[in-house]
């Protein structure tokens, strides 16, 4: 199987060509402004590196920032209504009461207050009243407004009256785009919420987007699939993204991470990702990425999503390097894509992480003459520093005492070749495109996460209840049902509650059903 | 204007007053940023809150404490339709047919700093600079008002639905524990209570003072130190006086569930100046007891605090988990918590450390 994972980067957008596990080409291309002409222009290189044709590859998957950025800047998003089933609970706090005011007024801001919602252990907390939410809708469609988020108290134990609600909406605005917040959020209801208006805003542009693709790849002769990755390192084909764009916000992270993992064969490990200008670090379980366990924002908004727990130092292969009391100072301002002109070595004129690793003889790479008659005092406080940084970042990052290798990936990884920490170093092959290799290779996954009233049933049912929904909900996002396993189980006891209720959050996944 | 017409919360007030809170909270008490939000949407609609010294009432004035009861998983899912406490006062003062002149805060730790904040701005009264712990403890008689005698009944209890219940007669404060906890759950996990109306000359005598201006400033140091690009954890220890007890990473996290409580264990490999020690805390919703090196150097009452090393963000116990950099820092009890009385409600034994002796930390920061 001929599949292309492309990578949508801050700077760079990266493309791989694998033919099965074999990485058959990996190269750079300037990320544009409109993202889509640097895709294209990273897939016409990576297919000519390859020498074939894009009739030859059957899968691609790509990792975009088309949706974040739409976030980000706040543009084209649609007018969007946010219907909330939960009276009379929840009222003190309506829906998009923590957004910052540009984003809520791009949108619109409306939003309605409706009966229904569950209590913690399933009961309702007001029946669905179906005759109050048609008349929303209608209250909608004068509005004119093409885009419904409807989230419901408790969804992720029951789904039910957002289903409902879900069908009466449907009827009552046939050309409205609907979203549904337990199809993408976990407990808490003001992230929950929040993360299904913003993926209801960015449906109009998501349509447009997922075509754009479609039109773009059928254009340079591609007639497979496509996919875009999800922040949790798993993939979406092209009808589920353009029903759940939001998904894809910070997928960037987690497939260089994926990629470190397959390119090295190391499962469990600490994975740093060093760029131009920041160096991303996090661990590796079982192959993904360890998720944050905070909410974390986007655009200025809080979320709960499937976020891997990354954190950035302003560590990279173009980091400002500048000599001082006690000690160099490396980062955190940068040279960043600039470092092929601008850095000493290159025959510029500043002094970068890469000019001293270079004149400390560690790589060869430019004009090592050009850095010949730097200071050795300076070279070695700034190895040190440099040396330091990593040490404390992945210090940071380590989940286990158990002396984890790390892998070091990304174009800026240049500048380490040496053990930090004491553990081991994995610099794999075709380390410099690991994220584009991670989204080639990313699978299908399924979640589940809801409260389980322990009166009920046991621990142990109540565990294999989630995993069999789990298993479930990975094959109907397109894996083969032989290929899932259970990479995450977590059970949290509900603090402050007699009565044994417990929070179960099980991941399954599984290889692409191609 | 004297000290005893207090001070009026600003909107910008309440984010440092939920993040101190939280520190308050010493692992436990949920999460304050619903609350937060709720003041906010308040404030932003016209309301406003003055914050009193203990000391303005007269001595026959009625006090009234709301906290909300249940879990916080739940709050953060079906939050609060808004009144839930209200009611509940105004159903004491119907029941009594006393009106109220000030709400105070049973725990400045954690969600239930906002809740008296949210009543004193629906009602139009002011809010106390006190509450009743200093930090946050999970059960309704572990506030120094109950510890001094506040009466058990009548207290009343209400959900979003409107449903109250009035405790009319109940023989002592752990029977209201057990009555409005076992409500809570039929109502659904989250319910707000109010206890029977307290005297302001007895609350002036067995509140503790001033925590709303202490989690204010806490939060706000947290704030500015982070601003100036500081180190939050020297900047919280010197704002407070408290003491830095531990540094170190998690390498274990153990959690069971006993009786509708969260009890577990942490342990952190020392880094720094405790490389090669070992820390352990005892966590019940809240931090209880830590150990280093096997010996107990904090215990209940006085309070564990864990924060983030880089940012200072105080960290819940729920989101205690492997490879988390901490400080532990402590902060003595207030001195009514560590009176014989205290002792039977709040002690370690009280926590299922009946082994423990409770030792004191010292007041103050330790100088040469």
């Amino acid at each position: 199987m001929i599949r292309i994972g492309i990578d949508v980067g801050g700077t760079n957008t990266d493309a791989v060509l694998m033919d099965g596990p074999r990485v058959v080409a990996g190269v750079k291309a300037p990320t544009s402004g409109d993202v889509m002409t640097g895709v294209i222009e990273a897939l016409k290189k990576v297919l000519s590196e390859a020498g074939m044709s894009a009739s030859q590859a059957d899968v691609m998957m790509i990792g975009t920032t088309h949706f974040t950025n739409a976030v980000v800047q706040r543009r084209r998003l649609a007018q969007t209504a946010c219907v909330r089933l939960c009276l009379p609970a929840t009222a003190s706090l309506p829906p998009m009461v923590d957004w910052p005011a540009d984003l809520r007024e791009v949108i619109g801001g409306h939003w309605w207050l409706a009966h229904g919602g569950n209590e913690f252990d399933g009961r309702k907390i007001s029946p669905l009243d179906p005759e109050e939410l048609r008349r929303i809708a209608g209250e909608i469609r004068e509005k004119g407004i093409g885009s419904v988020a409807i989230s419901s108290v408790f969804s992720p134990v029951s789904s039910e009256m957002e289903q409902e609600a879900g069908e009466i909406f449907a009827r009552e605005l046939p050309d409205a785009h609907i979203t549904l917040s337990s199809d993408i959020g976990r407990i808490g209801l003001l992230e929950r919420e929040n993360a299904a208006i913003m993926n209801a805003c960015l449906r109009d542009l998501s349509r447009e987007v997922v075509e754009a693709f479609r039109h773009a790849l059928a254009g340079v002769g591609f007639a497979g699939r496509f996919f875009l990755t999800q922040n949790d390192g798993t993939l979406m084909d092209a009808a589920f993204a353009e029903r759940f764009p939001v998904l894809t916000f910070a997928s960037g992270p987690t497939n260089s991470m994926r990629g470190a993992a397959f390119l090295s064969g190391v499962e469990d490990a600490i994975v740093v990702d060093i760029g131009g200008t920041t160096a991303d670090v996090g661990s590796l379980q079982k192959g993904f990425p360890r998720q944050a366990t905070v909410a974390v924002e986007v655009g200025g908004v809080r979320t709960n999503f499937r976020m891997p727990d990354v954190f950035s130092i302003g560590l990279g292969g173009g980091s400002h390097v500048i000599d001082g009391e006690g000690g160099a100072k490396v980062g955190p301002t940068s040279v960043g894509y600039d470092i092929v002109t601008q850095a000493l070595v290159f025959g510029g004129d500043v002094l970068t992480a890469t000019d001293v690793v270079v004149a400390d003889g560690g790589l060869s790479l430019g004009d090592p003459a050009r850095v010949a008659d730097l200071d050795k005092g300076l070279v070695r406080r700034a190895r040190d520093r440099i040396a330091e940084m990593l040490e404390d970042a992945v210090e940071r990052a380590r989940i286990s005492p158990d002396p984890l290798p790390v892998i070091v990936v990304g174009g800026g990884s240049v500048i380490v070749e040496k053990p930090i920490a004491g553990l081991e170093l994995i610099k794999p092959d075709h380390f410099p495109v690991a994220n584009a290799v991670g989204a080639a290779i990313a699978q299908v996954s399924g979640e589940v996460d809801r409260v389980y009233s322990l009166s009920e049933m046991s621990r142990d049912e109540a565990l294999a209840d989630a995993k069999t929904q789990a298993t479930d909900a990975a094959v109907s996002a397109g894996a083969r049902r032989e290929s899932v396993e259970i990479v995450d189980v977590e059970d949290v006891p509900l603090a402050y509650l007699p009565g044994n209720a417990t929070r179960v959050r099980v991941k399954a996944v599984g290889e692409l059903n191609v | 204007m004297s000290d005893r017409d207090g001070f009026l919360l600003r909107e910008e007030d309440l984010l440092p007053l939920s993040l101190g809170a939280a520190v308050l909270g010493t692992g436990g008490g949920g999460n304050p940023y619903i609350g937060m939000l709720r003041v906010r949407e308040l404030m932003r609609k016209g309301a406003t809150v003055r914050v009193l010294p203990l000391d303005a009432l007269p001595d026959d004035a009625l006090v009234s404490e709301v906290g909300g009861i249940g879990a916080p998983l739940v709050g953060i899912e079906k939050f609060e339709q808004g009144e839930e406490c209200l009611r509940a006062m105004r159903a004491l003062e119907d029941l009594t047919g006393n009106r109220f002149s000030a709400m105070i805060s049973a725990e400045i730790g954690g969600a239930n700093s906002m809740e008296p904040i949210i009543t004193a701005a629906q009602a139009g009264l002011p809010v106390l600079d006190g509450d009743g712990m200093g930090r946050a403890f999970p059960e309704v008689q572990m506030t120094t008002f109950f510890i001094y005698g506040a009466a058990p009944s009548p207290a009343a209890i209400s959900d979003e639905k409107k449903n109250v219940i009035i405790f009319r007669d109940v023989q002592d404060m752990y029977w209201l524990e057990r009555f409005a906890r076992d409500a809570a759950v039929a109502m659904g996990g989250a319910a707000g209570l109010a206890i029977a109306p307290m005297r302001a000359d007895f609350v002036r005598r067995v509140a503790v003072p001033d925590t709303v201006t202490q989690a204010l400033n806490i939060g706000r140091t947290i704030l500015d130190a982070r601003h100036r690009r500081q180190n939050v954890v020297d900047r919280v220890i010197a704002a407070t006086g408290a003491t830095l007890f531990f540094t170190g990473k998690l390498t274990d996290v153990r959690r069971e569930l006993k009786g509708g409580f969260v009890r577990g264990e942490a342990r952190i490999e020392g880094l720094g100046d405790w490389a090669g020690s070992e820390a352990r805390i005892a966590i019940q919703n809240e931090n209880l007891v830590l150990w280093v090196d096997g010996k107990p150097v904090i215990m209940v009452p006085d309070l564990i605090m864990n924060l983030e090393l880089e940012t200072g963000e105080p960290i819940t116990t729920e989101v205690l988990r492997y490879g988390q950099r901490v400080a532990v820092i402590g902060m003595p009890a207030h001195d009514l918590m560590k009176t014989p009385e205290a002792m039977a409600v709040v002690g370690p034994e009280c926590f299922g450390y009946p082994e423990l002796t409770f030792t004191p930390l010292a007041h103050g920061p330790v100088t040469a």
